[in-house]
């Protein structure tokens, strides 16, 4: 197994009463609810946070890219990649981030994450992602071209990244006549490319393509859903001629670990429903434009009414298994089994979420590099007939 | 008045038309809520002129088309359906969306055409005006901003569609997005080459219209200067659901006084 620990990097000082008046903090909030004196102690906690994870021996970190919004205070992943580049050594950088579709051009971020590569030595893993609905309407970007462009950029970095001569790229939303980008990246032939989803029958299809292999990452989801896309993607690798191994799957969930769990759920509790309720919470009009999702996919939320919009409790996710939550016993138990049951190598915690304090953080990151890891890494370890096709 | 369906097959989809009533034709672009929330007005014009009422592509019941990309695809296929039906002297008759395209189509061929009235039309942005936002607000703030008359939004809010509404109400709305979304129901460019619609022109606008203010109305004036103008009294944007009458006469007398 490798240990990942994602970071949202909440703006966790807002006002309550002031959030309240918003019917989301994506958007809609105003800016005035920002105090840049607080923002700056926020990021300088949250790099320190980050760099912890590389002296309690965790595997990579995870930083991700969300607009106007007070979730998460990172619209430029790659600048925080850069911050913590030369503060690390070891440790590996997860950008899932880079929502290539909502940027003008896909060649700028080819650029900027080969160089991080190279200033790196070839620690950067790559989680190109779409973006979220809401996204769309605060950038202006047409959401029903989300997926052309989503695909079509990809298309054009790893071309970009991999192509030793000049060449012509000629698609439907770029069209450049002379693609040759310096530095090219450190990796061969390029760094890791993983895809963080929620869960879609698209993703699953466009990940495990026989050209692609990408790892998927199932995130912020129910343990039935993870099992079944996870399955998915086993089963389209099969009919696309390959065998889909652990190391191509992950697992992205909120975690907080302490002395036991009553504890552990006593702690967790407000932050965790902050993190859902607060900062997470999107109205679904503006959740799911127009063609963000499939047709297909917005008639089936339409009848089904699935209930994804509503207020969340601890007991509820728990219950679900969308967080892992308890003592490092329970907590290692339970991830060794999902390991196990659902067939990935690689899992990704969210140790910060919501208004979770320092002391807090730190607390659970260290019960859990010291006393779940050692526990859970022999689990889905490659064996010469499975070699890892990521690390 | 009989209402026939028309279905044909043309650049690999299937359009759906309703055709009503004899006389001069007039061609029906149907606004953001599709052809049958129009059925008010155009089954009054029937009483006058050959109403065609297609359902553009990708809405109502039409395909949604391969090629819909931009505004300017909906204009090059309507005048592929005016060559296909072989359609002259046509009017053309345009609410919010259709008005836009009604636009599109007459700044790039005017040959088979005898008319344009705009309702409450998109497609073009007075800077500085905000207009209303199909998207960014809950459904039902966006049909209240379109009466004048709150009764009559609650009355279409009161009803719950049927699943088969439902999916034409996802459709609809993937497609305006599509040739709408950015800049928000406007073409940029369109505004330079207004000039090129030799033809009488009539610009209808709701009083009240919350949505498209009036001064979108005033700048379409200027843009078009040998225009008139009608505004319907004590209305908002959805004039042909607010004031289907008064529209339906405006529409017909304009065309019985200019464009005859």
């Amino acid at each position: 197994m490798n240990f990942f620990y994602f970071h949202f990097m909440p703006y966790l000082h807002l006002d309550p009463k002031i959030r309240a008046e918003y019917d989301s903090c994506w958007m809609v909030l105003p800016n005035s609810a920002y105090d840049p004196k607080k923002g700056h102690e926020l990021y300088n906690r949250y790099l320190d946070e980050l760099e912890l994870g590389e002296e309690l021996g965790f595997d990579g970190l995870c930083l991700n890219e969300h607009h106007s919004t007070a979730y998460g205070m990172m619209p430029a992943p790659n600048l925080i990649c850069a911050a913590l580049a030369r503060r690390t050594k070891r440790i590996k950088i997860a950008i899932l981030g880079n929502a290539t579709a909502l940027r003008d051009h896909p060649l700028m971020v080819a650029e900027e994450l080969a160089m991080l590569d190279n200033i790196m030595g070839g620690r950067l893993i790559c989680g190109f992602v779409r973006g979220i609905g809401v996204e769309y309407l605060v950038w202006g970007v047409n959401p029903t071209f989300s997926h052309e462009r989503f695909h079509e950029s990809q298309e054009l970095i790893v071309r970009a990244w991999t192509a030793t001569e000049p060449f012509a790229f000629e698609g439907k939303h770029y069209h450049v006549p002379w693609v040759n980008i310096w530095p090219r990246p450190f990796q061969e032939p390029h760094p890791p490319i993983w895809t963080p989803t929620n869960g879609s029958t698209e993703t699953v299809e466009w990940a495990a393509r026989a050209d692609h292999r990408y790892r998927y990452l199932q995130n912020l989801s129910a343990a039935d859903a993870c099992k079944r896309y996870m399955a998915l993607y086993r089963d389209v690798a099969a009919r696309n001629g390959w065998e889909a191994t652990p190391a191509h799957l992950g697992w992205g969930c909120p975690v907080y670990v302490a002395e036991t769990d009553a504890i552990a759920m006593r702690e967790m509790k407000p932050h965790i429903e902050n993190f859902y309720n607060m900062f997470f919470r999107n109205p679904p009009h503006r959740f799911l434009p127009p063609g963000y999702m499939s047709l297909e996919s917005m008639r089936r939320l339409a009848v089904d009414k699935i209930p994804v919009f509503g207020p969340q409790t601890i007991d509820n996710l728990v219950k679900h298994g969308v967080v892992l939550c308890g003592s490092p016993e329970t907590v290692r138990e339970q991830l060794a089994h999902n390991a196990k049951d659902w067939g990935f190598d690689t899992h990704m915690g969210a140790f910060h979420f919501g208004t979770l304090p320092h002391e807090l953080t730190v607390k659970s990151l260290s019960l859990f590099a010291e006393h779940v890891i050692p526990y859970v890494r022999h689990v889905n370890q490659p064996s010469p007939a499975h070699p890892s096709a990521v690390h | 008045m009989t209402t026939e369906n028309e279905r044909i097959e043309l650049r690999g989809l299937t359009l759906r038309i309703r055709r009503a009533g004899s006389g001069p034709t007039l061609l029906y672009l149907h606004g953001f809520d599709g052809a049958a929330a129009a059925v008010a007005v155009t089954s009054r014009l029937a009483q006058n002129f050959r109403v065609l009422v297609p359902d553009h592509p990708g809405m109502g019941q039409s395909d949604i088309p391969s090629w819909l990309d931009t505004i300017h695809d909906f204009a090059y296929f309507y005048l592929d359906v005016l060559d296909e039906l072989n359609l002259n002297d046509v009017h053309l008759v345009g609410l919010d969306l259709g008005g836009w395209i009604a636009l599109e189509i007459a700044i790039r061929s005017v040959e088979r055409l005898r008319s344009v009235t705009l309702i409450g039309s998109a497609g073009i942005h007075v800077n500085g005006v905000p207009k209303g936002d199909l998207f960014m607000r809950p459904p039902d703030v966006v049909l209240r901003s379109m009466f004048a008359d709150p009764a009559k939004a609650d009355a279409l809010l009161a009803h719950t569609p049927t699943r088969e509404e439902e999916d034409t109400l996802i459709k609809n709305r993937f497609t305006i997005a599509r040739v709408g979304w950015h800049p928000p129901l406007a073409d940029l460019h369109l505004a330079k080459w207004l000039h090129r619609i030799a033809l009488p022109v009539h610009i209808i606008w709701g009083d009240s219209d919350r949505f498209f203010p009036i001064a979108y109305a005033r700048e379409f004036e200027r843009l078009l200067p040998g225009a008139r103008s009608t505004t319907i009294p004590e209305c908002g944007h959805a004039v042909h659901i607010e004031k289907p009458e008064a529209l339906a006469a405006a529409v017909a007398a304009f065309i019985e006084e200019h464009a005859r």
